[in-house]
């Protein structure tokens, strides 16, 4: 609104074609309102799922009320109380850990690392061998996450599961004794291939020209790595990264293999705000605050990440 | 970007101030006059039942007597009435979660079944109203009311007014497999007198091979079972119960509540019990199984187990895969004993938990009477009877028992035995929460926590969950 200056060319006539100003921000010559109107339904969109939920769950968060008893039929409204407990409630605290053991090993480190090195070893096979790969790989990616669960219990049962039978180690309880680990190579297993198809598209814009020259100059295989391809599929790498990040930070799928438990032990974010807003306290209000909390630190990944790919342009 | 900022704030202020109050109690009015000369009537039944596998017998029974029955009854009437049946096979947490869902957005069933301790939370944030408001005369005069105890009814009943009809009642016994004892050198008529009795029939069947000695149900994955089956039947021996009614305290660490905690350290961490199954997800359903198979040797349950787990017919669904075709001769049950003879609650010997399901209406049904036509219906002694044909269990009619208990030893037992020394749980809003807490404290113990400990923060959590300290009684 503050800027009588800008220029309207929809409405200037056509032969005036001189530009109005170097960094014109109508480049599509739309005009200001229709320009809104254009972008309207979307932020509309934006404004009914994405931004209402946000202020409703901050609401929520403010009041004692839960799912079932008195606070259910007369909500309280506490203030602050609810974030303050929250913050200073260790299970939130063992929460928030496992969830970045479990973000930093499994998304950042494992589907990364696993995703580049399908995409890298792969990337001249033959035809037939890459179409298996993919497939195998997004099978994995791809089917629901209570089918493919079940398959996982089906694998680490303690008495009759696959695993077991193959390793000769009946009675050892997989999920109970390492939940972590399972959950961790679980979500290896079922999210590579998001990465693995990004960075085969990531690779093919290395210019073949560059790689010659590395290998002409005598680069090893290792050296071109860290020196040509690297720096071209940066930002490739820091997208996929913020993506997944940001993906398994509100991962559901670990409670349908080990619930949370035992003991707490794999009880990740969203687990633990299932676990305290529906399921056994259903505290509504205390479960939302523990949401914009999750919330907030989402943003926050978004907000480090994007400005690193900025800093990389 | 100073004028963004600030209207974005101000924008933040005024939907949040819009918000506010927003969030409220469901006022359902009732109205029991509404639609009472429909000619055309839909009305659903839910429960955690389904065709093929959980409870498939009583599932089997609404879908097949009930319903038709029902719809036969109304068209004689001249009404044309729609019932369907909602069926789910999950925990009984999770039916749960899903009924207080949907009655919270007005889409439940008009007919449901829930369990007699949820209804102090359900009745309590309105989500169900007493029969008297929601039907009014049809249902206070119910000619049903005559063959229900005022114990069984006590199930279905807050603050004085009785919200449902209630489904039956249950007890709970310590069952053995004979042959394991047989093996182990003990008694095929074991009756344990104490808890030592039960830790030194523990330690003699240790001495076999693949057979995990005791299963009594703790931690939290197995839920109310944990409380029902474990914690409240060992509390009830130590001769304190839970909640005190006159004083309307609930019990912190006692020295009552540690013991109970101690034995639980006895039993799973010196190797009379499998610590893992107690932390596994679908550890109930696993020791189930592991019993059918013979392969633990005493087990705490209700007559649950009895009836719709290791039933003799495989093709009874549900049973398919725990049945046990020798269960009436190898299958054993005994009294719960009290710590020490004389020490449980009233100065009893043994002692046992009871509690009860029944059906619910929602207060929101367009059909209020038909609704209760239906429920009486379904609680007539001819559908019970029918009920009890596909699987025999306690009603709560007195008629129906005469008629049908006698054809199951167990039954039997548990309504000349058990019955009359049974506590049943406080029906009380806070309930559920202190029975997590429990469960727990128990989860505590099978992990490695001293007892003592694991009481400390049980009172801790106990004290947030009911109001604070001057609910809860110590030492």
């Amino acid at each position: 609104m503050a800027a009588p200056t800008t220029s309207r060319p929809a409405e200037a006539p056509a032969a005036d074609s001189a530009p109005a100003s170097r960094h014109d921000p109508d480049v599509a010559g739309l005009g200001r309102w229709r320009a809104t109107g254009f972008a309207a339904p979307a932020l509309i969109l934006v404004a009914i799922f994405l931004v209402f939920p946000a202020l409703w769950t901050l609401y929520l968060g403010l009041l004692d009320y839960s799912l079932g008893g008195k606070t259910a039929q007369s909500p309280q409204y506490v203030g602050l109380r609810n974030f303050s407990d929250a913050l200073s409630d260790p299970l939130f605290t063992k929460a928030l850990y496992l969830t970045l053991l479990y973000v930093g090993f499994s998304a950042v480190l494992g589907q990364n690392v696993v995703g580049f090195l399908l995409a890298w070893y792969f990337r001249n096979a033959r035809a037939w061998v890459r179409v298996m790969l993919n497939v195998l790989v997004l099978l994995a990616w791809i089917l629901p996450g209570s089918v493919v669960a079940f398959l996982w219990q089906a694998l680490l049962d303690r008495q009759n599961g696959t695993l077991n039978a193959i390793l000769h180690t009946t009675g050892t309880a997989w999920t109970i004794d390492h939940p972590m680990a399972v959950i961790i190579i679980f979500n290896i297993w079922r999210g590579t291939a998001f990465s693995m198809l990004l960075y085969s598209a990531a690779l093919n814009t290395v210019p073949a020209s560059h790689l010659e020259v590395a290998r002409l100059a005598g680069a090893r295989p290792w050296q071109q790595l860290r020196d040509v391809v690297l720096p071209t599929i940066r930002r490739h790498v820091l997208t996929n990264t913020l993506l997944i990040t940001l993906w398994t930070f509100n991962d559901f799928t670990p409670y349908l293999l080990t619930g949370g438990g035992p003991d707490n032990k794999s009880q990740t974010l969203p687990v633990f705000i299932y676990r305290t807003a529906l399921l056994g306290q259903q505290r509504l209000g205390y479960g939302s605050a523990f949401s914009l909390l999750l919330l907030i630190a989402n943003l926050i990944i978004a907000v480090i990440y994007i400005r690193m790919l900025r800093a990389r342009r | 970007m100073r004028v963004r900022v600030a209207a974005v704030v101000s924008c933040t202020a005024v939907a949040t101030l819009l918000l506010s109050g927003c969030v409220s109690g469901k006022k359902t009015k009732t109205n029991p006059s509404q639609n009472t000369s429909a000619k055309s009537v839909s009305l659903t039944i839910s429960a955690n039942d389904v065709v093929g596998g959980k409870n498939a017998a009583e599932a089997t029974w609404i879908t097949k007597d009930v319903i038709p029955g029902f719809v036969a009854m109304e068209k004689a009437k001249g009404v044309t009435a729609k019932v369907s049946f909602v069926g789910a096979g999950v925990d009984d947490e999770k039916y749960k979660q899903k009924l207080e869902l949907d009655l919270h957005t007005g889409k439940a069933s008009d007919v449901f079944a829930a369990d007699g301790i949820w209804l102090g939370e359900l009745a309590s944030a309105g989500y169900v109203k007493p029969l008297s408001q929601v039907v009014g005369s049809a249902a206070t005069s119910w000619d049903g009311w005559a063959q229900i105890s005022k114990t069984v009814q006590q199930n279905l009943s807050y603050q004085g007014q009785i919200y449902g009809i209630p489904n039956g009642t249950d007890g709970r016994v310590i069952y053995f497999n004979k042959k394991l004892f047989a093996q182990a050198g003990l008694p095929a008529t074991w009756q344990p007198k104490s808890w030592d009795d039960i830790l030194a029939a523990g330690q003699k069947l240790k001495a076999l091979p693949g057979v995990d000695p005791i299963q009594i149900n703790a931690g939290t994955p197995m839920g109310e079972a944990t409380t029902a089956q474990g914690f409240l039947p060992l509390l009830a021996g130590t001769g304190q119960p839970l909640f005190d009614e006159s004083t309307k305290k609930w019990q912190g660490a006692t020295p009552q509540v540690t013991a109970v905690l101690d034995f639980y350290r006895k039993i799973y961490r010196q190797g009379l019990g499998d610590p893992k199954l107690q932390q596994d997800q679908s550890g109930r359903d696993e020791s189930f199984a592991e019993f059918s198979k013979g392969k633990i040797g005493m087990l705490v349950e209700s007559d649950y187990l009895w009836r719709s787990i290791i039933c003799p017919d495989k093709s009874q669904s549900g049973c398919n895969t725990t049945a046990m075709p020798d269960r009436n001769t190898t299958v054993g049950y005994a009294l719960i004993p009290a710590e020490k003879a004389g020490e449980g609650v009233n100065g009893q010997n043994f002692v046992s938990v009871s509690g009860g399901t029944g059906w619910l209406l929602n207060p929101g049904t367009k059909y209020p009477q038909q609704a209760w036509e239906l429920l009486s219906y379904m609680q007539s002694a001819a559908a019970q009877e029918q009920l009890s044909k596909a699987q025999t269990r306690i009603s709560a009619r007195a008629d129906v028992n005469t008629a049908t208990l006698n054809s199951d030893p167990l039954l039997t037992f548990i309504a000349d035995k058990v019955l009359p020394i049974t506590v049943y749980r406080p029906s009380d809003e806070n309930y559920d929460a202190v029975s997590v807490a429990l469960q727990q404290a128990t989860a505590d113990v099978v992990a490695g926590k001293s007892p003592q400990a694991a009481a400390k923060t049980y009172q801790s959590t106990l004290e947030k969950a009911v109001g604070g300290a001057d609910h809860v009684q110590t030492g």
